[in-house]
């Protein structure tokens, strides 16, 4: 009506993700919480061409609960290390990689 | 020799013989064991090359060189050889010699496992063994071979710097044991054959002991304490050598035939992996070798405590040394027995469970082939162009952050007339090393079998590599049959001899960093170094070749976080910069972005010193 639609929520509903995993992975990897989505990493990704991979975007959507969105792109992660050398913020992105790879789990194997 | 008692028996040989049956069960066991926890192809190949004379010879001399001579360490410093050359093969000596002494005078007593350690106890000289006197001097001065080579152990313990160590193991308590009770044997035989030299006849040593302590030796009272003691020690030893690091001595013997049969580690635990770690002396050569001593808190995260801990099953600790290592494979290179602690480290990340693994299935390779398989000739008249050789450049992911190296390669690869063709300009799949130092073995496979298919496909003859992180795996996982892999520095090497590339040299001092994965990891030292020579003045750094020291950037470590990387960097600078060179050269994408960051002067690759060179000429 008028140009005008409603979008759906984009607010994360805490009833339906469980924020459990993300906070462990803080626990493991304080530097997760030290990302401040400056996108250097996705800047250099060689992955980022084949699935989208970015490790700012994998935080968001850990962050959030959105975990298959996150898997979806980790899919093709080399670990090269690139995003390391370019980190400004000094994370050790390929360590924090390799620990989501060990406490989380999908979905389906749950 | 005649001998004194009939029975040729005493009860102090117990403790000895109690010893000998408990380490030489130990050690068959323990063999049999890890013969067994082999594959079955590595098994059937260790008794293959167990008949093969060429290879059985090469066991003979390591046996020699590396168990009793301790070549390696000689190499090292000479103090430090003598030291373990004088009481492995001082100790040997003795052994053989006295087993001669019992097989020419008292060959029926050949059968009696003790006889030749206690021999003199039970013999007394007779003028019918003149000759003898040729073994009894022999005895002795193997003994005062050992002696002096023990008098050195203590004072190690005390100077370790006089023996060109700077620091040492930390010793477990087994350890001290077992060093307690292997200092006494000794000075405890020379003790219990000095009290029967009158009677058993000796030479300049103990004789001469006997004619000097002789109110207190020609007292046989004291007499049995004494070779009672010395069996003891003997006992103890022996007893205690499975726990400690003297377990060397025997994993040793296993290790080199295994190792020259070509057995690679293949379980982190079992197996090759197992003797490794028994065959570790704790000698403590791997932690100054070790970059990351330059802190010192890293000091128990070296080779030598990854063993003990593996010895020890403290799963939390092997896990945090296995991760923080850079893989530079430092330790390997010195080790003077040849555990490799690198291959060690990703064996044990590889047995680490991981819920997600990635896939690359979804990669298309044909549109990477795509585009890669245009080869343009170079456009430079002045040399005659190769039309024939098409050489495929795959810069690599660390090359993409120093794209200078890539573009100073791809304009000497102009100026020298070849014809050639990018393969990652716009991005591309990684080689694979950097997730197999990770330890997830099957995913690097499939970036491989991935690169493998697009290289195979190109059409290309030589694949040309600036990286020596993909160099390394290039050369050894990829199967690229027909067609050569070379690292730039060769490449450029070969040019210039073929005149392909006329350089002009200038009065620049130039420092050749040896990058870990091109020196230790494909043996490449001296390519580099032509090369820089024809464009500058090569002046060494303090620590160089196999001994060069990691820049501190490498990706084997999974743990070690920017910050404290920092401290590593600076010490490799500071070995760099002994000669103070106006440059520092080096020949990895990763080593020269890690020195750019904290070096006082320029970092350069061999690729743009080479492009400089040839530009002085053309000017």
């Amino acid at each position: 009506m008028f140009g005008f639609r409603i979008s759906p929520s984009s607010a994360i509903n805490l009833d339906n993700v469980s924020r459990d995993r993300f906070s462990e992975l803080c626990r493991i990897e304080p530097d997760a919480l030290r990302c401040m989505a400056c996108g250097s990493c996705s800047a250099t990704c060689p992955a980022a061409e084949f699935s989208g991979m970015s490790v700012r975007k994998v935080l968001l959507y850990l962050q959030r609960g959105k975990e298959e969105e996150a898997f979806k792109i980790m899919n093709n992660c080399m670990l090269c290390g690139k995003c390391t050398m370019v980190c400004p913020r000094g994370i050790n992105t390929r360590h924090l990689l390799l620990t989501i790879c060990r406490i989380y789990e999908k979905e389906d194997r749950r | 020799m005649r001998e004194i008692y009939l029975s040729g028996y005493n009860n102090f040989v117990l403790p000895f013989m109690l010893g000998m049956i408990f380490v030489l069960s130990w050690c068959i066991i323990g063999a049999i064991r890890v013969i067994l926890q082999l594959p079955k192809e590595d098994r059937k190949r260790f008794f293959m090359s167990l008949v093969n004379p060429k290879i059985m010879l090469k066991n003979i001399r390591d046996w020699f060189c590396d168990c009793l001579f301790h070549v390696k360490l000689w190499k090292r410093n000479k103090l430090l050889g003598y030291m373990h050359s004088s009481i492995a093969f001082g100790w040997f000596m003795i052994i053989v010699i006295g087993h001669i002494e019992v097989f020419l005078y008292t060959p029926e007593r050949v059968h009696q496992i003790w006889y030749p350690i206690f021999f003199r106890y039970f013999v007394a000289v007779t003028e019918s063994t003149m000759k003898g006197s040729f073994f009894f001097f022999l005895m002795d001065f193997f003994l005062l071979v050992i002696l002096s080579g023990i008098t050195l152990a203590i004072i190690k313990r005390v100077r370790s710097r006089l023996f060109g160590m700077r620091r040492t193991t930390r010793a477990s308590i087994t350890d001290l044991i077992g060093l307690y009770a292997l200092w006494s044997i000794f000075p405890l035989r020379l003790l219990a054959e000095g009290f029967t030299a009158d009677i058993s006849g000796g030479s300049f040593l103990t004789k001469s002991l006997n004619g000097v302590l002789h109110s207190f030796l020609s007292d046989h009272m004291n007499m049995l304490p004494t070779w009672w003691a010395y069996s003891i020690a003997l006992g103890i030893f022996m007893c205690i050598l499975p726990f400690s690091r003297y377990m060397h001595i025997p994993a040793e013997i296993l290790l080199i035939p295994m190792r020259n049969a070509g057995i690679k580690v293949r379980h982190a635990r079992k197996g090759f992996a197992k003797l490794q770690v028994y065959s570790c002396p704790s000698c403590g050569v791997c932690i100054d070798a070790c970059p990351m001593g330059a802190v010192k808190a890293n000091i128990k995260d070296t080779t030598v405590y990854l063993n003990r801990q593996i010895k020890r099953y403290n799963e939390k600790r092997i896990e945090e040394i296995s991760d923080k290592c850079l893989l530079c494979g430092k330790c390997t290179a010195l080790c003077p027995v040849g555990v490799e602690g690198d291959r060690m480290r990703i064996a044990q990340r590889s047995i680490r469970k991981y819920n997600l693994s990635p896939d690359y299935s979804n990669i298309d390779e044909n549109m990477l082939l795509e585009r890669c398989n245009k080869f343009v000739s170079s456009t430079n008249n002045d040399v005659s162009s190769t039309q024939n050789q098409k050489v495929l450049y795959f810069a690599g992911c660390m090359t993409a952050l120093t794209p200078v190296i890539s573009k100073s390669t791809q304009s000497v690869l102009q100026k020298a007339g070849i014809k050639f063709e990018m393969m990652d300009k716009d991005g591309g799949i990684c080689c694979g090393r950097p997730m197999l130092m990770a330890g997830r073995k099957e995913q690097a496979e499939e970036m491989v079998a991935k690169n493998t298919a697009i290289i195979k496909a190109s059409g290309a003859d030589t694949l040309l590599l600036s990286c020596p992180i993909c160099y390394k795996i290039f050369k050894e996982k990829y199967h690229l049959e027909g067609i050569e892999v070379i690292h730039h520095t060769e490449f450029f090497d070969r040019l210039i001899n073929e005149g392909r590339l006329s350089i002009k040299g200038s009065d620049t001092r130039f420092v050749y960093h040896d990058p870990c994965e091109l020196g230790r990891g494909c043996g490449v030292y001296e390519e580099p170094r032509r090369v820089i020579g024809r464009a500058g003045v090569l002046v060494e750094a303090d620590k160089n070749g196999k001994e060069s020291i990691c820049c501190g950037g490498s990706l084997g470590s999974l743990t070690l976080s920017f910050e404290r990387r920092k401290a590593l960097t600076e010490n490799a600078l500071n070995n760099l910069t002994v000669a103070s060179p106006d440059v520092i050269a080096t020949a990895c994408p990763l080593c020269r972005s890690t020195f750019n960051r904290y070096s006082d002067r320029p970092v350069k690759d061999i690729a743009e010193i080479i492009d400089e060179a040839t530009r002085r000429k053309n000017r």
